[in-house]
This record gives C-alpha cells, sequence and structure tokens, in this order.
C-alpha cells in the first residue's frame, strides 16, 4: 500500500490539519544511542528517525530494550538508578542529553503513555486539571474547556461528562487508558510515546485505544511499543524490529511498515514476522 | 496429627491471648468505673463545674474540680500537635523527596533515635534549659507553652516516621506519571502523594495526638502544676495526667476516687480521638487497582 491510498482513508487526514505524515521530516531521532544499567549494556547502537505526524511502531521479542528505548526519548531514564546514555537523542535537531536541559519541560512536550493505565487516585476532573494547573493554566474556564477537548477527542467525554468529579479508578481499564492518553493530550504534547497501551486491557478496550491511536495520526508524532504485529501492521507507518544479540538490544531492521511487512530484508525480521521467531 | 487438629490446637492459645487482652483492656476501664463511683456519687456533677478545687480534703468543701485540668490537657495538646504536625510532615517530605540517598539514611536514623528518647529525659532537657528560657523572657517559665514545646518535640518523630512510611507507601507508578507528564516535584507532592498518603498522614498525626494527651513525666516537670483555666501562653497548669501522677500517692478517700474520676476521662478522651481515627481512616480509604 502507498501512501497515496493511505491518504484516502477518512481518519488518517484529519480536517484540520495536512497529514504531515507524507512529508517524512525526523521529529525525534536516536542517533546511536547506548544504553547501560550499573555497567550492564541493555541497548546497543540504536539509530532511528521518528517522522512528524506518523506512527512509529517498536516491535520486538520481550526483553529486548524497547521500553527503556521509549523510556531514553523523554528523560524519564532520569529517575533508573545507574542507567547511563551513549549517543544521542535529538528533538528537532537538537539533543535532549544534555545535563542543563529542562526535562519537565520536555516531558510537557514528549508524553509517554505506560503499558498499564495509571491515572492518580484523584477524581477523574482533578486528574486532568491539576496538570494544567501545574504547567500554568491557572484560568478555571479554560481548565474546563481543556478537560473537554481531551476528553473528548479520546471519545470518552460522553462516557464521563455527568461524573467527573468520581474517582477516576472506578473507571473501566479501557477508561482509564483513555484517561490517560487524555490527560497527556490535555498538555498539547508534540510527541506521545506509547508504551504497549493496549497490552494490559480487554480485546474490546483494546480495539477502542488502538483506534485512537489512529485517530491522532497526522496532528501527533506517535512512537507505540508493541509485541503484537497484527496491530502493528494495521496502525504503523515507520517500523523498528528490536532483537537481543548476545543479551543486548539491537535494531535489526527499519524502514516502513508496508516494506518491512511486504519485502523485509533481514532474515531475522523475515522469521518473527512469519511467527517463526519470537 | 491431623492438619486439622493441628491448626485447632493452635486456635486455642491465639483465643486466649486475643481474649485476656480484651479482658485486660475491660477489666481496666472498669476499675476506674468503679473507683471513680465514691466521687461521683458524694461529689456528683461538682467535679466538673465547681470553681474551687482542693487537691487535699482537708479543703473548705471537699471539692474536686476536673474541667480546668481537661482543658488545659486539650490545649497543651493542641499545641504541641499544631506546632509537631506541620515540622513532622515538612521532615518526612525532605527525608522522602529531597534529601539526597546518604543524607536521608542519616536523617531518619536520627528521627528514630529522636523517637527512642524516653519521655523523662525530654522532660528532664526542659526543666534544665527550655524552662529557664522561658522564665528569663517571662517568669516563671514553667508554663502550658513549655510543656507543649517539650511534647511537640517528643511527638514530632511519630508524625516524621508514620507519615513518611505513608509516602512511601504510594505507589511509585503514580510517581512516574506525574513525571511523565513533566510535572515539578512540588507539584507531585502536593497533587499526588499528600492526597493518596492523606489517611496515612491522618493516622500519624492522631497516634501523635494520643501519645501527647497520655504524656505525664515530661508535662509534669515543665507545666507549673498550678490548677486553672490557662489564660495565657506563658501561665502555669495543671495536666490531667500529671494530677494523678502528683497526688495518687497520698491520696485517701473522695480524694483517691477523684483522681480515679480524672484518670476516667483522660482515658476517655483518648478513646473518643480513637473513634475519631477510625471514621477519617474509613472515609479516606483510597483503593489501589
Amino acid at each position: 500500500m502507498t501512501t497515496t491510498e493511505k491518504a484516502f482513508r477518512p481518519w488518517h487526514v484529519p480536517a484540520s490539519r495536512p497529514a504531515c505524515c507524507d512529508v517524512k521530516r525526523p521529529a525525534l531521532q536516536a542517533v546511536g544511542l547506548g544504553v547501560r544499567f550499573s555497567g550492564r549494556p541493555v541497548l546497543a547502537d540504536v539509530s532511528l528517525d521518528m517522522h512528524h505526524g506518523c506512527i512509529t511502531a517498536i516491535v520486538g521479542p520481550s526483553g529486548c530494550g524497547k521500553s527503556t528505548f521509549l523510556a531514553s526519548l523523554n528523560r524519564m531514564l532520569d529517575f533508573e538508578e545507574g542507567a547511563a546514555l551513549t549517543g544521542d537523542v535529538r528533538f528537532h535537531g537538537e539533543s535532549i542529553l544534555g545535563a542543563d536541559l529542562d526535562a519537565q519541560s520536555l516531558r510537557r512536550r514528549i508524553g509517554l503513555i505506560a503499558q498499564r493505565p495509571n491515572p492518580f487516585p484523584l477524581s477523574i476532573r482533578r486528574n486532568l486539571a491539576f496538570p494544567l494547573r501545574e504547567h500554568g493554566v491557572r484560568d478555571r474556564p479554560e481548565q474546563e474547556r481543556c478537560i473537554e477537548e481531551s476528553l473528548r477527542q479520546v471519545g470518552l467525554w460522553s462516557e464521563v461528562c455527568d461524573r467527573l468529579d468520581q474517582p477516576a479508578l472506578a473507571l473501566s481499564g479501557g477508561q482509564q487508558q483513555r484517561l490517560c492518553l487524555a490527560r497527556a493530550l490535555a498538555l498539547e504534547p508534540e510527541v506521545l510515546l506509547l508504551d504497549e497501551p493496549c497490552s494490559a486491557l480487554d480485546p474490546l478496550a483494546s480495539g477502542v485505544v488502538e483506534d485512537l491511536i489512529v485517530d491522532l495520526r497526522g496532528r501527533y508524532t506517535i512512537v507505540v511499543v508493541t509485541h503484537n504485529l497484527a496491530q502493528a501492521r494495521r496502525i504503523a507507518d515507520d517500523m523498528a524490529v528490536f532483537w537481543i544479540e548476545d543479551g543486548v538490544g539491537r535494531i535489526v531492521e527499519t524502514g516502513s511498515a508496508d516494506e518491512l511487512f511486504t519485502r523485509p530484508r533481514d532474515a531475522v525480521t523475515r522469521a518473527y514476522i512469519a511467527g517463526a521467531r519470537g | 496429627m491431623s492438619p486439622q487438629r493441628s491448626e485447632q490446637l493452635l486456635l486455642i492459645p491465639l483465643r486466649l491471648a486475643a481474649m485476656s487482652a480484651a479482658v485486660i483492656c475491660f477489666l481496666i476501664v472498669a476499675l476506674l468505673v468503679l473507683e471513680s463511683l465514691p466521687a461521683l456519687n458524694n461529689i456528683g456533677w461538682r467535679l466538673l463545674s465547681d470553681a474551687n478545687w482542693r487537691p487535699t480534703p482537708a479543703a473548705a468543701d471537699g471539692a474536686f474540680r476536673v474541667t480546668p485540668m481537661v482543658v488545659a490537657t486539650l490545649v497543651i495538646t493542641a499545641g504541641a500537635v499544631l506546632l509537631a504536625a506541620p515540622l513532622g510532615l515538612a521532615s518526612a517530605l525532605f527525608c522522602r523527596f529531597y534529601a539526597s540517598p546518604s543524607v536521608a539514611v542519616v536523617y531518619r536514623r536520627l528521627v528514630e533515635l529522636l523517637a527512642g528518647i524516653p519521655g523523662v529525659i525530654y522532660g528532664f532537657w526542659g526543666l534544665v534549659v527550655l524552662v529557664p528560657l522561658l522564665g528569663a523572657w517571662r517568669p516563671p517559665g514553667a508554663s502550658l507553652l513549655a510543656a507543649s514545646l517539650v511534647l511537640a518535640l517528643m511527638i514530632l518523630p511519630t508524625v516524621a516516621l508514620i507519615s513518611e512510611s505513608a509516602m512511601r507507601a504510594v505507589p511509585q507508578r503514580y510517581v512516574r506519571a506525574a513525571a511523565a507528564l513533566g510535572l515539578s516535584r512540588w507539584g507531585t507532592i502536593r497533587s499526588v502523594i499528600l492526597p493518596s498518603a492523606r489517611r496515612g498522614i491522618l493516622t500519624a498525626v492522631i497516634l501523635a495526638t494520643g501519645r501527647a494527651i497520655g504524656e505525664t513525666l515530661a508535662v509534669v516537670m515543665v507545666v507549673g502544676n498550678i490548677v486553672r483555666f490557662p489564660s495565657g501562653l506563658m501561665e502555669p497548669v495543671r495536666a490531667l495526667t500529671g494530677n494523678i501522677a502528683l497526688e495518687m500517692g497520698y491520696a485517701s478517700g473522695d480524694h483517691r476516687s477523684a483522681l480515679f474520676f480524672s484518670g476516667l476521662v483522660l482515658t476517655g478522651l483518648v478513646m473518643v480521638l480513637v473513634l475519631f481515627a477510625n471514621r477519617l481512616g474509613h472515609r479516606g480509604a483510597i483503593s489501589d487497582a
């Protein structure tokens, strides 16, 4: 399938903005990235361009460093004891690994959604309101507007609009995960990092979240880790296959999703896609 | 022996132990009530309301009044908790979120040490250091404020240690989620940690309050022990606990009975506190899936 064909899908082109994905501009770049935990290498020599407005899927077997890679893209590895990075991560061409970089505002622009839904033990409204407030949106009507808009974006508004003050933990797993997405979207990030966002959900809720991710294409640069190849095939524009060699995670192949699924160059990719390995 | 049989054999001592604890508690309260009865019968509500307290039966009409001491106890405790709760909380926040790991370890050990120092030592310190200091400012020095300060120091480690463990119990994924949203440390503390740990922090404050109400020796040593309504922070007063300790040695008859009544009131105060804590605990419960 070519990109032109894709453009005819109604969800592919949001009404307001052009499909940025058609013009491949890297928003995030990993350049020869390596990660060590207390001296032990877990990722080595990872180079990957994640294009503006596209969905990049990271696939590979468990333990190959997919989540670590994702966490290195918005400085979440700062919280891991003994984590050390080599190489570089660039956001719009500028390194984000410098010690003097404001990691807090970086994380506002590059949001991360965890595998397990993790709403705060607060009301639905406060889950969305307080990150807004912390980032300087103090005006109440403005907050309310942002809350409604982001909940509408994830299709949760009609389900929860009459119980915004109920605890968020009372929501179902799928609703919680969409709330977490809404919470990240409310801060108007440029990039969304999704760490197996559907793996803790039942098939129905998983489908809803997947459609949602597709919906966000073009408006956000999305990097999604998944071990569900069928899902990667359904949603991804670009793909990177991670593999473990000698206990260290590496990239074996990158490219457009169509290419990787139809004409894999690497033998490991071919076997993995065929379901023979991984 | 079959598993069921050994299980049942184990149940017997467990039941006995549990029962004896309950029975002892009941017996103590019963003793307090029984011993207070003569005073209640002979003196009645004047115990609470009569303006002329006399510590010995030689007094004009043999009246024993408890109200000023109840009020003094409550004011001393309130003062101590008002001082210790914010300081203890701040200390817990520092230790958990701001101190570097090595500093945090040393700091926590120090606070634990502070928790282990006996009340009499605090009292001693209050007597020889705090009271003269306060006395130089506003004599006599031995006062409600001195008692509140000493008690605050005593219960501060309780607040600090229990609220820190409550904060430690807040799941790490909430903290990560907040960090992933680019929230500041203080923003995370205010909006995630404190609401999630609210229940544990309240428990910490209530346990500390219980300790402050019941503390006897440290208070006796610095409070002045004059029975009267507290009219100012620098005034000497007498606490319920101190009253019993000071007079039990020579009291007899109605006087002795009145002291038991003091004890009954004190126990009642603590029980109200415990009930209050339970209610708060249930209401503030936060389920974590």
